[in-house]
């Protein structure tokens, strides 16, 4: 209720939040007065624009097309493991892009598994490179989020409903038309929204498996503006058309969402007594099958081509993956910084602010705050000298809007059942954050923060733009190492780096939950 | 003395007014239907619920513009009393200290209050370990060891069996005795009321009535009340 007195104060949380605004406005406004209207957009700016909408439908419609038969044979199929491939489904969010991006490779690549099979039938080997490659990589990524998007829409149809679709004899068009469609009708418009915001800036995908003028997305147009050509004022112009694009996706997806799928329960398998036939059974099997297998594959063939690679890391790529531990480390502390005083006052009633922050985080692109970031301090001091600070503020503001979802429901909880006690026990302020707030929300903080440490060690965007060639983060280094056609070594360092991303948020969100009270 | 001096206390949507004085020591009852008020009555006592006419006073200082924490209040709430990630000890001692920053003395004086509830030795567990029945004892030992002026139960032990909770409310009654205090308790039942309160504030209609005898108001219902008992 508004003017409720409260246990915090909302003033810290307004500062992050504030201060989050600045950053990006901020570097939004260097970009702007950088940027040089009158030569306008060139044909391969356009191409590249082009480019991007294509790959960001394509990847949306293919994801959430795919994730429909395999949520509904997941929604209605019990077997022996289903509860972790639900929960492996989560695991592509915090999986570094590169290790992703070579797992893909060693199965779908031109050496790949895939391709070898084709040689033994005298087939041609399949092509990655390109638009096919960056919309198989996307599906890689988003088909898992989508399918949890549209299982969470399953869920949430009450249990009454089965049994009387049962009791009606429904058969698969009635149930579709009961149940199925109507879900859909209200779940997959986010989900597609959703998947389309994010392959918008889509950047380390483009970069590795794009390029060319046939294949550039505009971050990573942005990128080469800055990076070979130094045109600061072209990638200020190309940042400007990014974040129209992405403001406007995301003010969709925000529009349109339910749900974002990160629920817990989603393991739960609600009684049906549809698609019991032969056909179904086996339909549904080969789904999730496929399924199974397109996300467990690249994962496997990290794994086995890795693990050679281990013995002989250089020190090059053990000294980036301490820059990588500490940029993350640096990440989560910043991110935690804002998250949490953010939280407290989204939950105390001062919504617009935090909530607008969030927004913006979520159309922020990390090479357009890195372009601004550059911009302002070229000027002042060596930006290529600042790397690993720099990585490390964007990577915590791109996690933020993640962290949010995750902390300010249970903030608004903490506060609804323990607020009015604090209040008449004259806890307030520190004392009150001390001794209920923090460890109540601590779960969910080491969640949030094992997701930021996880993102930021995986995180190839703008530590590209801003590193020298004596700095690397581990993915950076990896990327390198693939540049140079080091395909071992690489596979290695990506073994090193999944190790590294799932072990941090392993820890951190175990951390959290140890010997926490209900 | 407990004075409301022609109030009007919102909540959200809806005012109760209320124009009474309440004697230092009573114990006294909150009854009527649910939705008239009853809760809104204590929580303005106890500063959650804005007066947005008259004032509130105990012994002739003004409660109104005071903060929660300020006031010669203690409170108990229907659920939510303890916190689980604290000890009982330390649940209890927020009561002397917030912050808890307590001397040997202090921990002292909670040992004692967690006798007195039929605790003893209970100090180091966590509420979890312990039942409804026992977690009410340890809001009650804070309650103890805060000694407030006036207490303000807003039915915490509406989860708890009849025979346990008449044993509760005996021992809320035997407390404010030994300290003296002034107890507003919000009730549906009016055996609670018959049980420890010597008189009743009727809430009904949006509106506070003075405090009347127990037994004379419940064996003789104005109409308000006697729809609502039925």
């Amino acid at each position: 209720m508004a003017g409720r007195a409260q246990p915090v104060s909302g003033f810290p949380g307004i500062s992050a939040a504030l201060l989050v605004v600045a950053l990006i406005l901020g570097t939004l406004g260097a970009v702007a007065l950088r940027a040089e209207a009158g030569t306008g957009l060139g044909a391969s700016d356009w191409a590249a624009l082009r480019f991007t909408l294509t790959q960001a439908s394509l990847s949306a419609l293919l994801s959430v097309g795919l994730a429909v038969p395999v949520a509904r044979a997941l929604a209605r199929r019990r077997f022996p493991g289903r509860a972790l491939l639900i929960a492996l489904l989560g695991a592509p969010f915090i999986l570094p892009v590169i290790v992703a991006i070579l797992g893909l490779l060693a199965v779908f690549g031109r050496a790949g598994w895939l391709s070898s099979f084709f040689g033994l039938i005298g087939l041609e080997p399949v092509q990655i490179y390109g638009l096919h490659g960056v919309v198989l990589a996307h599906v890689f990524f988003n088909l898992p989020l989508a399918t949890r998007l549209i299982l969470q829409g399953w869920q949430e149809i009450p249990a009454e409903r089965f049994r009387l679709a049962a009791q009606l004899k429904a058969g698969p068009l009635a149930m579709w038309r009961l149940l199925e469609g109507p879900m859909l009708r209200r779940v997959a418009p986010g989900a597609l929204a959703v998947v389309f915001a994010i392959c918008l800036s889509s950047f380390a995908v483009a970069l590795t498996l794009g390029g060319g003028p046939r294949a550039t997305t505009i971050e990573l147009a942005i990128y080469q503006a800055f990076r070979f050509d130094f045109d600061l004022g072209r990638a200020a112009l190309l940042s400007g058309v990014q974040l129209l694009l992405t403001g406007a996706a995301a003010l969709a997806a925000l529009r349109v969402s339910a749900g974002e799928g990160f629920g817990a329960g989603l393991d739960r398998a609600v009684r049906r007594w549809d698609g019991q036939g032969a056909a179904a059974r086996g339909l549904d099997a080969a789904w999730i099958a496929l399924s199974a297998g397109f996300l467990l594959l690249p994962l496997a063939a990290i794994v086995l081509s890795g693990l050679p690679g281990l013995a002989d890391l250089n020190s090059t790529v053990w000294r980036a993956a301490g820059n990588s531990i500490l940029v993350a480390a640096i990440s989560t502390v910043i991110l935690l910084a804002l998250a949490l005083p953010m939280a407290a006052a989204a939950a105390a009633g001062r919504n617009s602010l935090t909530e607008l922050s969030g927004i913006l985080g979520l159309a922020a692109s990390p090479l357009v705050i890195g372009t601004g970031l550059f911009i302002l301090i070229y000027p002042v001091a060596d930006p290529f000298a600042l790397a690993l600070p720099v990585t490390a503020l964007v990577n915590a503001v791109m996690a933020l809007p993640f962290a949010m979802r995750i902390l300010v429901p249970r903030a608004r909880e903490v506060l609804g059942r323990y607020g009015r006690l604090s209040l008449s026990l004259d806890m307030q302020g520190w004392a009150f954050v001390r001794r209920v707030y923090l460890p109540r929300m601590r779960a969910q903080t080491g969640f949030a923060a094992g997701l930021a440490a996880a993102l930021s060690m995986g995180d190839l965007g703008v530590v590209a733009l801003f590193a020298d060639p004596d700095f690397a983060t581990l993915p950076l280094q990896i990327y390198r190492l693939m540049g140079a056609y080091r395909m071992d070594a690489a596979a290695g360092a990506a073994l090193l780096l999944l190790v590294l991303s799932m072990g941090a948020f392993w820890i951190l969100d175990r951390g959290g939950r140890w010997h926490a009270e209900v | 003395m407990l004075k409301f001096e022609n109030c009007r206390i919102m909540n959200g949507g809806y005012a109760v007014e209320a124009d009474l004085e309440i004697a230092p020591g009573a114990c006294v009852a909150v009854i009527g239907p649910s939705g008239a008020g009853k809760s809104t009555l204590v929580e303005a006592v106890a500063g959650f619920l804005p007066v947005i006419r008259g004032c509130i006073s105990w012994n002739g200082s003004d409660l109104t513009s005071k903060a929660p924490g300020k006031r010669p209040v203690a409170m108990l709430f229907q659920d939510g009393n303890l916190f689980p990630h604290l000890t009982v000890a330390q649940n209890v001692g927020l009561g002397l200290h917030a912050n808890l920053r307590l001397n040997q003395a202090e921990w002292q004086k909670i040992d004692a209050a967690l006798i007195r509830v039929g605790l003893g030795g209970m100090g180091p567990r966590k509420p979890a370990a312990l039942s409804g029945g026992q977690q009410s004892r340890v809001a009650l030992a804070r309650v103890l060891v805060q000694g407030r002026d006036i207490l303000l139960l807003d039915e915490p032990f509406a989860a708890l069996g009849p025979a346990l909770k008449a044993g509760m409310l005996d021992l809320v009654a035997a407390l404010a005795r030994e300290s003296g205090a002034t107890v507003m308790m919000v009730s549906h039942e009016p055996n609670d009321a018959r049980r420890i309160a010597d008189q009743v504030v009727l809430v009904a209609e949006g509106k506070a009535h003075p405090p009347q005898p127990t037994a004379e108001l419940l064996d003789n219902p104005p109409p308000a009340l006697k729809a609502y008992l039925g």
